[in-house]
């Protein structure tokens, strides 16, 4: 792509909070160096000017939750050449997906005084699982310099590092000390994959799971281990169910938990 | 032998400072006892115990003044000597040329302060590979050589120690400038001094101790003692490479991959695991690209990957292969075992699988096949 034109990039959002498009105005210096070799087509978040499709490079924040949206994807996909998902929302569902345990339409009656006016999908489900995705990118919000790494390696030709190991690794690498073994604090970094440098450990508290299933969960066995310092079912059911609470593995072992 | 008293120690970290080193040294932070940047002895965990369990460990203040009344601390040397990120090179590149740079500074002069045996093991173990080896590290290599080590013995193994199943401790042996052994006794609080190279020796010349009585040294040697007495873990290393390579097809691993989460927490805090990945890396708009060199782990996918896809995709794979790495292979590679008794793996597994119960179990597991041939 390069020594040509600018590839063009577009940043679209679906039900999300728009973390995760901060982040990449949160690039900061980087973000200039950013837009000297891509040309920001389409970003309502950060400019008005916008340049008509087809894109290089389509971001994708949110997830899916309305009939609207299902066919809005649908196009975005159509006018992308490369389309990256951004976010726990975009990969997975989101925290909304915790409607998918629960009666979406009993939630619409107890929130909105005229539900008819109401038009929305029974779950909350990932971006791949109604297009074709090129590149995930997890995180709760996403790490702004994986964000960057992904952009690069595009821009490169290479494949982006973004490890899909536990964030025990960058834990360890850190030079941390476990939380749970050295204060029983429950910590889903063991089947958490790595990109956030294991932040919350660095400050003695457990791993929420941000960044999504690692490469091979044993949820279990991590169920194992907080039941052991004291974890009861209902937190065990919780634990599993944060940012990522419908990606497969971690919606199975809360679904265990909850049915036990 | 010397005799050092408590109120001497800042003496000698003062001259080590003064002979231009940084020193490194157990402190208590954050719910561990770990290696970290020290000044003065102030710095040392004076009265802090740790109790080691498989997957747990907790630390308490006991009240008392002895500042290395502890086992292996949850980070090992290999933080400092084979850090966990590294660049290896900067290439700059160009339409007509393209260059390569290799970082060059001067290796950091660590002191590392309370060295225990099973660390000296493991430090002689990284020599054979990075400074013996076919493919020398330089800058292993170069820290290393600077390194000034005063090693302190172990008077207090935890539950998870098994250093001298594996010939490594707790007695410190070789490997060492300083040696010291403290001694918290009848009011008295001082450590008995051996220096153990010429530049060790230099030191404790500086510092004009005097010698020790013969009181003195009968109370560090029984210091000695109830730390052998204390370490009751054993590890049966008759024949395990045998048992290890016959059992590649054992139903066993399955059943350590049930609890095992492949988290890598063992390689990351065994101080003879040394495996490490690189990274290329092209910061944008710089016309440069970098390789680093990271830790890695054999429990992650990437690890055995190869054309096609990874070897080992199984948690039992990868356990198989670490444990039998550590115990059997490691031998016919280096000439030694990988292991070090520290008991590092079985503390910070947060699952608690704990690897003398399971090289005892294979063990059992071959035995009872043999039998019923």
């Amino acid at each position: 792509m390069r020594g040509v034109k600018k590839p063009k990039l577009a940043v679209w959002k679906f039900a999300s909070c728009d973390g995760c498009q901060l982040s990449l105005l949160d690039c900061e210096d980087e973000l200039l160096t950013v837009a000297e070799h891509v040309d920001i087509a389409y970003f309502p978040e950060a400019t008005r000017a916008v340049q008509k499709g087809p894109y290089d490079v389509s971001l994708v924040e949110g997830s899916i939750t309305t009939p609207h949206d299902a066919e809005r994807i649908n196009k975005i996909r159509r006018m992308s050449r490369y389309l990256i998902t951004i976010g726990a929302c975009a990969t997975s569902g989101g925290i909304q997906a915790l409607r998918n345990f629960a009666d979406v339409n009993q939630y619409i009656r107890i929130v909105y005084a005229h539900p008819e006016y109401i038009e929305t999908l029974r779950n909350s489900t990932p971006i791949a699982m109604h297009v074709y995705v090129d590149f995930e990118l997890r995180g709760c919000p996403v790490n702004k310099y994986q964000l960057i790494e992904v952009l690069n390696a595009l821009l490169n030709n290479r494949r982006p590092n973004l490890p899909t190991y536990s964030v025990c690794i960058e834990c360890k690498r850190r030079g941390t000390a476990c939380v749970m073994v050295s204060e029983g604090v429950p910590c889903m970094g063991p089947v958490t994959q790595a990109g956030c440098g294991a932040l919350c450990p660095s400050y003695r508290r457990g791993c929420y799971g941000c960044f999504g299933p690692m490469e091979v969960p044993n949820t279990a066995a991590l169920s194992a281990c907080w039941s052991n310092i004291g974890v009861q079912k209902d937190d065990l059911v919780r634990g599993f169910r944060m940012f990522n609470a419908y990606a497969d593995p971690f919606r199975k072992e809360s679904e265990v938990h909850e049915h036990a | 032998m010397e005799v050092l008293e408590r109120a001497e120690l800042d003496g000698l970290l003062n001259e080590l400072k003064r002979r231009g080193y940084r020193l490194i040294g157990p402190r208590a932070e954050r719910g561990a006892i770990v290696y970290d940047p020290v000044e003065t002895s102030d710095d040392f965990p004076a009265g802090w115990q740790d109790e080691h369990q498989r997957g747990v460990y907790r630390i308490q203040n006991s009240g008392g003044n002895a500042l290395f009344d502890h086992a292996a601390g949850a980070r090992a040397l290999k933080h400092f000597l084979i850090p966990p990120r590294r660049l290896l090179w900067r290439a700059h590149g160009g339409d007509s040329d393209f260059t390569v740079e290799t970082p060059r500074s001067t290796p950091p002069h660590f002191a590392f302060i309370g060295v225990r045996a099973c660390e000296l093991h493991a430090l002689a173990l990284q020599d054979r590979i990075f400074i013996h080896g076919p493919q020398p590290d330089p800058e292993y290599k170069a820290r290393r050589e600077q390194a000034f080590i005063v090693a302190v013995n172990c008077h207090r193994p935890s539950g998870n120690c098994f250093c001298a199943s594996v010939g490594s401790g707790p007695a410190v042996t070789a490997g060492y400038d300083i040696l010291l052994t403290e001694v918290v006794d009848a009011g008295r609080h001082y450590f008995t001094v051996a220096a153990g190279t010429v530049r060790g020796q230099e030191v404790v010349e500086v510092l004009g101790l005097r010698s020790a009585e013969a009181g003195e040294e009968a109370v560090a040697e029984a210091v000695l003692q109830e730390a052998e007495t204390a370490l009751t873990r054993q590890l049966d290393l008759s024949g395990l490479r045998e048992v290890l390579l016959g059992a590649a097809d054992s139903s066993h691993w399955e059943s350590v991959a049930h609890k095992c989460m492949a988290c890598a927490n063992c390689t990351m805090t065994c101080p003879t695991c040394f495996c490490a990945t690189v990274e290329d890396t092209t910061p944008l708009g710089s016309g440069t690209a970098e390789r680093w060199r990271v830790w890695d782990s054999c429990f992650t996918t990437d690890f055995s990957y190869i054309h096609g896809g990874a070897v080992r995709k199984t948690g039992a794979s990868r356990y198989r292969q670490w444990l039998t790495h550590k115990f059997a292979s490691w031998e016919d590679q280096f000439g030694t075992l990988g292991c070090v008794g520290c008991g590092r793996c079985i503390t910070w597994c947060p699952a608690g699988i704990d690897i003398v119960e399971e090289l005892d179990a294979l063990r059992r597991k071959r035995q009872q096949k043999l039998q019923a041939v």
